[in-house]
């Protein structure tokens, strides 16, 4: 009798509990729809959008976003710079409203996942090869640089330098970084080669080829700083913004900020200011990108570049 | 009965609040097994990733699609190897330093030991893991450089270091209690015969507590095995098989971390992740069972 | 070793002279060990008192830093203040203590008090027990397929403290438990006695009793909460609103400091985002970070001895 009561109670426990998580679902939805209703009464935008993805041009996004929520006191923009793969993830599973990619979508996800993501180019940023202070070579050709990050070449000497064993530093699989460098080095033809530290953000790297001599590693033009490192030439072209305009350095990337198709009222609105003068007139050069009207070139999702 | 509920009922709804909350537990805990488990072995049922390969193939790169599978390479045994390697390595670090000051402050200077070691060590497990992984990327990353000259110094022995230094203290309170529980006539029978107090530490207080002292360090090892943060910062994050300590490496932990959100629900690459956690909820349930066979082997023992 | 082979002989009685010598080792070997215990027990102290000494000197600074605690964080965390990741982190443990601490209240008052031996109660400390070893990152996950994903709540608050929460029972529940059967048995037994149900004891002494020892697992508790981040990751995010409204009641609103749905940043997992950036003004932001964070927890440690002690002092006076 009383082993019978005790799992009839077991029972009801067991269903309230479920209840309880219902309940708290249900709540949840209501929490997350009601700021996407409530913008349908125009005039103040309110609302909440959240980003995530690529840490290469976080920054531009977050002064944006700055400027935006000055003119929008009731839209919060929040996020946070995890790489490029889980930007787009993220976008794509619906846990953020908008992705921020240095690569296209299609590269990372499912087709059918990449087709219902609305891309938005906002800047161009150009990416090159970065060496400890204390290494004395300044130009390698794209040839070197791929035995370099396939572990063919693993000393200073056999390209120009001291005899010094090469510290590779990489960045982590999801990176964008690391997919732009790779596809201008190595084409599709990428090897499986992980470098002596896999790190996970611009930051790392800046820190670490700071602290390390011998090492090399790469960073988009934002994240140079000549008192840690120093940036140098790709196959005799300077890693500036004018060269890449034209396709001379070679190793470049548009930025992109995913969003749903059905995205809501707030996040539309600020991926249109993004695009709009007020953040690439100025905003985009001030952090250091190449707003995309000044390319003469364009690159598709498998990395042909044609002039525009 | 407006007033008051009667006796009986009130009984009932006690019974029924609290027994609620332990279902919702156990709900919960069941569910998070139920889901791990449909998850992480969906990589091999669903996704038809070999188990064999899984535990033995050496490369481990999400990434990249393996030519004749068409399946991103799972290898896990790199990951398997280094957490086994930071697991035990800081084990072997902090057993003795833990053990032996646990011994200090029972036997040889009880006072000394409950009025400033203890609220000392105690403060010590207090000490969030980022803070010691912060410590061990600022501080012993540096001496490891400096030391073993190397260039950077991220690898399985810091890492093992500064898993040492965060199961210290566990496995320290853990030892003060399993030698505080040895009967005191023990020793004095030991000392009665003419021993000293380090052959009555060694012969009579240890083995005594031995049962509670391996639940003390496999309890220690059970931490150092799911650690997360702390083991990321100073570890370097390279998933190949590691060749030596000063090498760049990457437990399972750290991969999860940094590859967990990198990868969409239900992909291959997202449910090999979950396979990985698979296996830490799989060893930690391993671990409590040896606590429980030593306890039930201990409990024979004494009769 | 050496010392092993020692005591067997010395036992079975050799001759006189040669025994002496063994014993004057022995008494050697002994102080040989105290000596070396000694010595490990100085260089443990000094490893504690070092690293928190570190951290503090390399912190303190910043928190006289004007702004520092009162601005938000800018540039992802690498310039500005800790203002909302500091909010977040005691928010969070606010959320965290109000859905764990009547689960585990009444979950060891069912163990302690109710649970009839057998399957049911073996199962559920059975659950407990596995939810406290497991690693918090496999936690992290489950909360974050489970709220984050599948009831979309995304990366918010209430994700992280659900998390944190399952993180927490089975401390909390054992410390409790352990209270609840340290109230000798024979007030319970008078209470039954005097014709008061089981609840109603529970209810008004039992707990009331228990109170000293459970306000300082609560308060320990709340420490080790207070300083997790593997298990937030993926459940409240590694951001907080760049703008937050403490007065806003509209709790939909995103700026809302108090809206459990938007995403936080506790201080542990900010330390981890920022930790490998390279500016000084970011490392100075970690180290400041750290200090406040082994501050809070050093508080939460000192806290619960005296409220403790407190109650006990209030409990037994009366």
């Amino acid at each position: 009798m009383l082993a019978f009561d005790c799992s009839r109670r077991q029972f009801l426990g067991l269903a309230g509990g479920l209840a309880a998580f219902a309940g708290l679902g249900l709540a949840g939805c209501g929490g997350t729809t009601a700021p996407a209703g409530s913008t349908a009464a125009d005039a103040a935008l309110t609302g909440t959008v959240t980003y995530d993805g690529a840490s290469s041009f976080q920054a531009l996004v977050e002064a944006a976003a700055e400027q935006f929520m000055n003119d929008n006191p009731d839209v919060s923009i929040t996020g946070s710079g995890n790489g490029s793969g889980t930007g787009l993830t993220a976008v794509a599973d619906g846990t953020v409203n908008i992705g921020n990619s240095d690569v296209f979508a299609e590269t990372k996800l499912e087709a059918d996942q990449a087709a219902t993501l609305v891309d938005h180019e906002v800047a161009v940023v150009g990416m090159g090869p970065v060496v400890s202070l204390n290494v004395t070579v300044d130009d390698l050709t794209l040839e070197q640089l791929a035995g370099i990050f396939s572990g063919q070449i693993t000393n200073w000497s056999e390209v120009g330098g001291e005899d010094a064993e090469i510290h590779v530093l990489n960045r982590k699989a999801g990176s964008g970084t690391r997919a732009t460098f790779e596809a201008a080095v190595f084409g599709a033809d990428v090897p499986d080669f992980a470098g002596e530290a896999e790190l996970d953000k611009s930051g790392d790297v800046q820190t670490q080829l700071g602290s390390t001599d011998n090492a090399i590693s790469y960073l988009d033009f934002s994240h140079f700083d000549d008192t840690k490192f120093k940036a140098i030439k790709v196959g005799g072209v300077e890693p500036t913004s004018e060269n890449v305009t034209d396709n001379s350095f070679p190793i470049w990337a548009t930025e992109h900020m995913y969003c749903q198709e059905d995205a809501d009222e707030v996040t539309k609105a600020f991926l249109e200011y993004m695009l709009s003068d007020d953040v690439q007139g100025s905003l985009v050069e001030e952090q250091g990108f190449i707003p995309v009207s000044q390319m003469t070139v364009v690159k598709d999702a498998e990395g042909n570049v044609t002039e525009k | 009965m407006a007033k008051q509920m009667p006796k009986r009922n009130l009984e009932k709804v006690g019974l029924s609040v609290t027994g609620a909350c332990v279902a919702l537990v156990t709900l919960v805990v069941v569910a998070l097994i139920f889901m791990v488990a449909q998850r992480g072995l969906s990589t091999f049922f669903k996704d038809g990733v070999s188990i064999a390969e899984f535990f033995t193939s050496t490369r481990w790169n999400l990434a990249m699609t393996n030519e004749e599978t068409g399946l991103p390479f799972t290898g896990a045994l790199p990951l398997i190897v280094t957490s086994f390697a930071v697991t035990i390595f800081s084990t072997v670090i902090a057993v003795p330093i833990a053990i032996g000051a646990a011994i200090y402050v029972v036997e040889i200077s009880p006072k000394f030991g409950q009025k400033y070691f203890q609220p000392l060590i105690e403060l010590l497990v207090g000490i969030p893991s980022v803070v010691f992984g912060l410590i061990g990327f600022h501080v012993i990353v540096r001496a490891v450089r400096v030391i073993f000259n190397v260039e950077l110094g991220l690898g399985i022995l810091p890492g093992s270091i500064v898993l040492a230094l965060m199961i210290l203290p566990t496995i320290t309170t853990l030892s003060i209690d399993a030698l505080r529980a040895v009967p005191q006539s023990y020793r004095e029978g030991s000392l009665a015969l003419g021993y000293t107090r380090w052959q009555t530490i060694w012969h009579v207080v240890l083995k005594s507590a031995t049962p509670s002292l391996m639940t003390a360090v496999i309890l220690g090892m059970t931490r150092a095995f799911g650690e997360t943060l702390a083991v990321r910062m100073v570890i370097g994050g390279v998933e190949t098989m590691p060749t030596s300590l000063l090498d760049s490496a990457s437990t399972i932990t750290t991969t999860l971390t940094t590859s967990m959100a990198v990868y969409a629900t239900g992909s291959v690459q997202n449910d090999a992740l979950w396979t990985l956690g698979l296996l830490l909820m799989g060893m930690s349930l391993i671990f409590i069972m040896i606590i429980h066979l030593i306890g039930a082997k201990g409990a024979k023992a004494r009769g | 070793m050496a010392n092993a082979t020692s005591v067997t002989t010395a036992t079975s009685g050799a001759h006189a002279p040669e025994q002496e010598g063994r014993i004057r080792r022995s008494m050697r070997n002994d102080k040989l060990a105290t000596g070396i215990l000694a010595a490990i027990v100085a260089i443990v102290m000094l490893i504690v008192v070092a690293m928190v000494a570190y951290i503090l000197f390399q912190g303190i600074g910043m928190l006289f830093q004007p702004g520092f605690l009162t601005e938000a964080s800018r540039s992802n965390g690498t310039e500005g203040g800790i203002a909302y990741q500091l909010f977040d982190s005691f928010y969070l443990l606010i959320l965290t203590l109000i859905i764990s601490l009547p689960i585990s209240l009444f979950g060891a008052v069912f163990l302690v008090e109710y649970a009839p031996d057998g399957p049911v109660t073996k199962i559920a400390s059975t659950a407990i027990e596995t939810l406290s070893s497991l690693p918090s990152i496999v936690v992290g996950m489950f909360g974050f397929l489970m709220f984050s994903v599948n009831f979309g709540w995304g990366y918010s608050l209430i994700s992280g403290a659900i998390a944190l929460t399952m993180f927490n029972i089975p401390i909390l529940t054992r410390v409790i438990t352990q209270a609840l059967e340290d109230v000798p048995s024979s007030q319970r037994d008078a209470c039954l006695a005097m014709g008061l149900t089981r609840w109603e004891t529970t209810l008004h002494v039992l707990i009331p009793a228990a109170m000293p020892a459970i306000v300082t697992g609560v308060v320990l508790s709340a420490g080790r909460v207070f300083g997790e981040a593997a298990a937030l990751l993926f459940t409240s995010g590694m951001s907080s609103p760049a703008r937050l409204n403490f007065f806003s009641l509209n709790f939909a609103s995103p700026t809302c400091a108090w809206n459990i749905f938007r995403p936080g940043e506790s201080l542990a997992v900010h330390i981890y985002k920022i930790y490998g950036e390279g500016s000084p003004e970011a490392q100075h932001i970690v180290w400041g970070t750290a200090a406040v964070l082994m501050i809070c927890v050093l508080l939460f440690n000192v806290l619960s001895r005296i409220a403790g002690k407190a109650l006990a002092r209030r409990m037994t006076a009366e």
